[in-house]
């Protein structure tokens, strides 16, 4: 090689070879963020359960889970009360149920419906990526929005009497579905997206109708992405606090709800009330209730994943 | 279209082009040709694929498409069952034919057409369900009244195929090697009963072994099928094939696109021994391709 074609070339030889330590290195630190806050957690968890506080038996892991078992299941039983040590989660647990059973019944069939129409029917142009777009939109507005939404909308219905659904337990319902609609929508269409189009081809050229692939097919092998985002969408809205308080979920309220135009109130609120309640004992109540939203969230969760290893079993 | 017109019309071998009326000069249509491909032009988006093919594909025979990478046999293929209905830019032009009957255009129901005209792929594609559903799956959608357990077997033992599935015939159709996977794939296309078999590349998946097996299977069926072969392999056109159509890049195209064209339609043993067209001679000499 000339000298004069070597001085064309300047190969920071150098620094490139410590280019990919050094990013190396940057992604250890991003992921050490996660583990070191965890670890933190985790110790402060276990030293506070070998010391013990003494007013705070549920930090007593070692010595009081008995005690602890009693505190979840007392506060599963009481109602409401000023009183923290009579306080508990009764209403909201039943009220949060009915909410996870009725935005299921709705959200996911309206949201597979949607996006297999999206995926399987709309043909590709300018509509599909207009509508597209919009759902991708959706997905990413804050909760309190869609709050605003279902009062406008569901709780007054515009003023219309007769349509208002008022502070009811439907109008909850269908807040949160909309609210996790773009999730379900979207991992639906993604799920599809996975399905080979060998197999589509194999249906269609045995003289399958397009509903016979989709039927026959296509859902059935999409159907272990389509229950991890039905799944996500529904913790989403067990989880969820703003939209309830702004669609009318009682403050106070010390009847279980019995239909879905009954008055209702929700876990997550209740814990909110609680967690903002003065008196320093609520505290515990507060804590005890996130306890109980953790636990059902991950049993939700964990159900999720069984389901969806039985489908690629049984396949 | 539906199926019993469309035999009522089969029926009465006189020569049906001149009947149907429209395009090609009469007496081309020999009345043994089954699928019939008349000045046939293919488009996706802007780019033409194939060019002006005319092409009679015989009763109970095997057609071989040979010819080089991007020349449109595939493309051809498609056109027979309408495959290509499933792209969303292809556009077709000229006429194709079954049975005389002409299978273009919007008003011919595609779901009926793709029962009687069958279609094996390149890579052996079973669905993901047992080896007997892969099977009756297709009978089924189809409206099949039969004794179903009898179809199954049937049908996997004209794919030569039941002998070795028989004890497990409810475990998954992916279970199965790759070569016996193609041959379910025959079995399930052969139990909707179609007319015609297409068969896009069966073997190039295949090892030498499970290769041969389909080769004799095809030959088996041809005295009821009649079979359509796409194929890289000059020595499987060779063995298997009665007859041999060569596709071939267009010479005279300019704007850099490859557009098929059809040089050479004839029997086997012609086309290797005796080829008319030059360009047929340098592909399967293998000068080029």
């Amino acid at each position: 090689m000339s000298d004069a074609a070597d001085a064309d070339f300047r190969p920071h030889r150098r620094l490139r070879r410590l280019l990919g330590p050094i990013f190396g290195a940057a992604c250890l630190l991003a992921t050490l963020t996660g583990v070191v806050v965890l670890t933190v957690l985790m110790g402060a968890i276990l030293s506070a359960a070998v010391s013990g506080p003494p007013h705070a038996p549920w930090y007593d892991l070692g010595a009081h889970a008995r005690e602890l078992g009693s505190l979840v299941s007392r506060l599963l039983a009481n109602r409401q009360s000023s009183d923290p040590s009579a306080a508990g989660y009764h209403v909201g647990v039943i009220g949060s149920l009915w909410l996870l059973a009725l935005v299921a019944t709705l959200g996911i069939p309206v949201g597979i419906g949607a996006g297999v129409f999206l995926e399987e029917y709309l043909p590709a142009g300018r509509v599909r990526r207009l509508i597209q777009t919009n759902i991708a939109n959706l997905a990413g507005v804050p909760s309190i929005v869609y709050g605003i939404l279902g009062l406008a909308l569901f709780v007054r219905a515009f003023g219309v009497k007769g349509l208002a659904l008022g502070p009811s337990l439907l109008a909850g319902v269908m807040t949160l579905s909309l609210l996790i609609l773009p999730t379900i929508v979207i991992t639906t269409q993604e799920a599809l997206r996975t399905v080979p189009p060998s197999l589509r081809q194999a249906a269609l050229a045995l003289g399958a109708t397009r509903w016979q692939v989709i039927s026959g097919h296509v859902l059935p092998a999409a159907l272990p992405g389509i229950m991890t985002g039905t799944i996500l969408g529904l913790s989403r809205a067990v989880g969820e606090t703003a939209p309830l308080l702004m669609v009318g979920a009682a403050g106070s309220l010390l009847r279980a709800p019995r239909g879905p135009l009954d008055r209702y109130t929700a876990l997550p609120v209740e814990i909110y009330n609680y967690a903002k309640e003065p008196n320093r004992e609520f505290q515990a109540v507060a804590a005890g209730g996130i306890l109980i939203l953790v636990v059902l969230l991950l049993s939700m969760n964990a159900v999720a994943i069984l389901i969806r290893n039985r489908f690629r079993r049984g396949r | 279209m539906n199926a019993s017109e469309t035999r009522a019309k089969q029926a009465p071998p006189v020569p049906d082009a001149a009947a149907a009326g429209d395009g090609p000069p009469p007496g081309r249509a020999d009345d043994s040709a089954v699928l019939q491909a008349i000045g046939l032009h293919v488009w996706y988006g802007r780019s033409l694929a194939l060019k002006n093919i005319d092409i009679d594909i015989p009763r109970h025979k095997i057609t071989a498409l040979i010819g080089p990478s991007g020349c449109g046999k595939s493309t051809l293929l498609r056109c027979f069952n309408r495959m290509n209905d499933l792209i969303a830019d292809a556009r077709m032009d000229g006429d194709v034919r079954f049975d005389g009957v002409s299978i273009a255009g919007p008003k011919v129901d595609a779901v009926t057409l793709r029962r009687r005209i069958g279609m094996v792929f390149q890579k052996p594609n079973p669905f993901p369900k047992s080896i007997y559903n892969n099977i009756a799956w297709g009978a089924r959608i189809n409206g099949y009244r039969g004794d179903m357990d009898e179809l199954v077997e049937r049908s996997l033992r004209r794919a030569a195929l039941w002998d070795e599935v028989k004890n497990k015939i409810h475990r998954s159709g992916l279970e199965l090697s790759g070569g016996q996977q193609q041959r379910l794939c025959i079995a399930r296309t052969l139990a909707v009963e179609p007319e015609v078999i297409l068969m896009d590349e069966p073997c190039s998946a295949l090892d030498p072994i499970s290769t041969a097996r389909v080769e004799d299977l095809m030959d088996d069926l041809k005295d009821d099928y009649t079979i359509v072969i796409v194929t890289h392999n000059m020595q499987q056109a060779r063995r298997v094939s009665d007859m041999t159509a060569c596709l071939m890049p267009d010479e005279s195209s300019t704007d850099g696109q490859r557009t098929g064209v059809l040089v050479e339609f004839s029997p086997t043993d012609l086309l290797f021994t005796n080829p008319k067209d030059k360009r047929t001679e340098a592909y399967i000499t293998g000068r080029i391709g």
